[in-house]
């Protein structure tokens, strides 16, 4: 099963490749992966997709708050939350297939960003499948280049992940 | 305030954090810091002759006594040699420092001279790592550095100091933290009062119980509440390898080791048992055989500091996650203030089964292997003999293989931090400077190496660092000329086709060997001289002695699980299994 896991992190170097090679070192897998700073700069939040059943998702927890710069971490999947995910497309864009194009980007409430004279770069966002669903529309024949932020996401209500 | 350098700092600093042996090795880029040791006086630095071995003795000095071990090296190569006893370290749970030379920072990410990732390499072999950036940080880091090599589930922690920070020119206020405080790092104190009450509910309704206590009772020291709360219930109790004596070898209520190499009692009593108390063991691949045939039967309880150690290879229906000592200590007291009881008749049932296994394969009713006769040596007689002539009362460090397994065996360890082995890496090479550091601790202990021909190679150069630190330990070889254990595999599951585990006559002159170190060498090959040489041996009180002794060749180490199989699954001698 798909889970996605938020994690706050001391920001400091090197503590991003001890959450990473955790992962590796243990046989985990790591589907996506996004990090920044929060507000407060000395901490990042880190939001990473794995899959796992019940006992791997804990063990991966448990693990997790084990390093001594994880500050906390919580299986967003357990509960109601939002993720979000950010996709950069160039897609060909030439004849007929321009407006092919913008109307695709339209149903899927994405953006048309840069306009070349064959290319368009386009914007879209929301949950993982919709990206997903964006791509298998549009068809490998027109896409020169893919790229995706990765999974955030936070919980809905009031419980959040602080310090 | 005082001015001091980084190198200075550091030496303080360490100091401060009651460091009073340093195991270390020198080299370029930790050349401020040298000298700075060179004009102080407070901190003795031990010279070893290679950086393996030198984080070793930290790490035995740290299991003997239970305090932090200490060990400096340089960049580079010195940093590369000092994994193998990080590594080593970090298995078995040893609260460790090791600091690390670094080239100076502009010159990192050049691959300068000597210059390594340590952070990077040393990663996932340590509880957590720093790279100190300004002189003014050394202080701190090093405070936080002990802080969390000792507390939690304990671990080393690795400091890399760059050479510019350690500068002698740059002079900065030098204080120690009285205290540390980390935001992300909060060790379990208690056990949860609410699990507590189950497991000892659990506990007291059991009819074939048995406590299973691993190697954080040694680091946790829990051994006395665990052995008030056994007498208390009158259960049997089983000690892993990284777990003996915690519990007394020579207690009635001691069944022996379990696991692989265990006792036929411990682990038939384990398999048939309906409740498990684990204390600070980690149900280890070692440990369980296969875990889906894994005590089939049993309700386990875990107590655990870790709760990543919990749930992790087997299930388990009562956790608790705490200090093994506190949480030990709240359930005898829960027992004794409700003045709760065991369920007397079953338990006696159950002595009587577990007497009954003693009595048909125990190694401890019977000797289970032919008599040593003449020249025929057997390893666990020099083992037994090693027991009655220290009197039970030696620091035993141990490398790896058959001679390991026949001194956990055949050596009734009745304290805890008398047995000291590498049991979750399983670390050739270790024994040796293990000795080393034990017998720095405790200067006038009798201190033995148990080891083979084989591992006894691996760190052979540390005789020269006996010599300069009178450091007079006792090297008992169990020489069997061959790569015992891998051999012993082999023989199971080779058809003997000995690839690569006999030396065709290059092993070397071990007597000759010792004198060219100033030591002292006997060669024992009769049985007949095997008690009367070691008395000797041990009554060289201030002598380092190295003790080849010949022994069958032929051993396999018994019981021994039949994998993959259950715990009760053996095989008992090499023809007959359960
Ligand atoms: C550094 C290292 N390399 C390899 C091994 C694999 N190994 C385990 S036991 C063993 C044989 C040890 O031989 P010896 O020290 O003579 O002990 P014996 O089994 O003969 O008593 C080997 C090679 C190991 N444990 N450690
Ligand atoms: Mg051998």
């Amino acid at each position: 099963m798909k889970r996605l896991i938020s994690v706050l992190l001391e920001n400091e170097p090197g503590s991003l490749s001890r959450v990473v090679g955790l992962f590796s070192q243990r046989g985990y897998n790591i589907d996506s992966l996004s990090v920044a700073p929060t507000e407060d700069k000395t901490l990042s939040r880190l939001t990473l997709t794995t899959v796992g059943d019940d006992h791997k998702i804990e063990q991966i927890t448990k693990q997790l708050n084990k390093l001594i710069d994880v500050v906390k971490v919580i299986d967003l999947s357990e509960g109601v939350h939002i993720e979000r995910e950010l996709m950069l497309l160039k897609v060909k864009a030439s004849g007929a297939a321009r407006a092919e194009i913008k109307r695709c980007v339209d149903i899927f409430r994405g953006q048309i960003v840069d306009v070349g004279p064959t290319t368009y770069v386009v914007q879209i966002m929301g949950e993982s499948t919709k990206l997903d669903a964006f791509i298998e529309a549009l068809g490998d024949a027109a896409i020169l280049e893919v790229v995706r932020t990765g999974v955030c996401g936070l919980l809905r209500g009031e419980k959040s992940l602080k310090i | 305030m005082e001015l001091l350098s980084g190198g200075e700092i550091l030496i303080r600093a360490l100091s401060d954090a009651k460091v009073k042996h340093l195991w270390g090795y020198p080299g370029g880029a930790a050349l401020h810091i040298y000298d700075a040791i060179f004009r102080q006086d407070k901190l003795d630095h031990i010279l070893m002759r290679h950086e393996q071995a030198a984080v070793h003795a930290a790490d035995a000095y740290a299991r003997v006594t239970g305090e932090v071990g200490a060990a400096l090296v340089t960049s580079g190569p010195g940093a590369t040699n000092a994994i193998t006893g990080i590594a080593t370290a970090y298995m078995d749970s040893i609260p460790l420092v090791v600091i690390s030379a670094q080239v100076p920072q502009e010159k990192i990410g050049e691959d300068a001279f000597q210059e390594i990732d340590m952070i990077g390499v040393s990663r996932p072999t340590v509880k957590h790592s720093y790279m100190v950036k300004r002189p003014e940080d050394i202080a701190e880091t090093i405070a936080k550095a002990f802080y969390i090599a000792s507390t939690g589930r304990p671990g080393p922690v690795v400091v890399d100091v760059p050479k510019d920070v350690t500068d002698p020119n740059n002079k900065v206020a030098y204080k120690f933290p009285e205290k540390v405080k980390l935001r992300s790092y909060q060790p379990t104190t208690r056990g949860h009062s609410g699990q507590i009450k189950r497991a000892v509910n659990l506990l007291m309704s059991a009819k074939r119980p048995i406590i299973y206590s691993g190697g954080g009772v040694v680091l946790g020291n829990a051994s006395e509440q665990l052995r008030a709360l056994a007498r208390r219930l009158n259960y049997p109790v089983t000690n892993t390898l990284m777990g003996l004596g915690a519990f007394p070898g020579t207690d009635r209520q001691f069944v022996g080791m379990l696991g692989m190499h265990g006792t036929f009692e411990a682990n038939t009593a384990m398999h048939h048992a309906d409740v498990i108390l684990a204390v600070g063991a980690r149900f280890d691949d070692r440990v369980t055989n296969a875990v889906d045939r894994f005590c089939p039967s049993a309700k386990i309880i875990h107590i655990d500091v870790d709760p990543s150690s919990i749930a992790k290879t087997v299930r388990v229906d009562i956790p608790i996650v705490g200090p093994c000592d506190v949480v030990l200590s709240d359930m005898l007291d829960q027992i004794q203030q409700a003045d709760l009881q065991t369920d007397e008749p079953a338990i006696g049932e159950w002595w009587q089964q577990i007497d009954e296994w003693r009595s048909r394969h125990g190694i401890y009713t019977q000797s289970r292997y032919e008599p040593s006769e003449g020249d025929n040596i057997k390893p666990q007689d020099v083992i037994k003999t090693l027991y009655k002539v220290t009197k039970g009362e030696a620091l035993v460090s141990s490398d790896v293989g058959q001679h390991q397994m026949f001194a956990a065996q055949y050596y009734l360890f009745d304290k805890p931090r008398q047995w000291i082995n590498s049991g979750g890496l399983g670390t050739m090479g270790f024994g040796l400077p293990a000795a080393m550091g034990a017998q720095m601790a405790y200067p006038d202990a009798n201190v033995v190496c148990v080891t083979g021909e084989g591992s006894i190679q691996m760190c052979i150069q540390e005789l020269a660092a006996c010599t300069q630190h009178q450091l007079p330990v006792k090297i008992i070889i169990l020489n069997n000329q061959a790569l015992g254990m891998v051999k012993q595999w082999q023989d199971m599951q080779y058809g003997s086709r000995y690839s690569h585990v006999l030396y065709e006559d290059s092993l070397p002159d071990f007597v000759k060997l010792a004198e060219a170190y100033g030591h002292v060498g006997m060669k024992v090959t009769h049985y007949d001289q095997l008690e009367s040489s070691m008395e000797e041996c041990f009554a060289l009180k201030d002598r380092v002695v190295i003790m080849d002794i010949s022994v069958d060749q032929h051993e396999h180490v018994y019981p021994m699980h039949v994998a993959p199989g259950s715990m009760r699954d053996m095989w008992l001698s090499k023809t007959e299994r359960t």
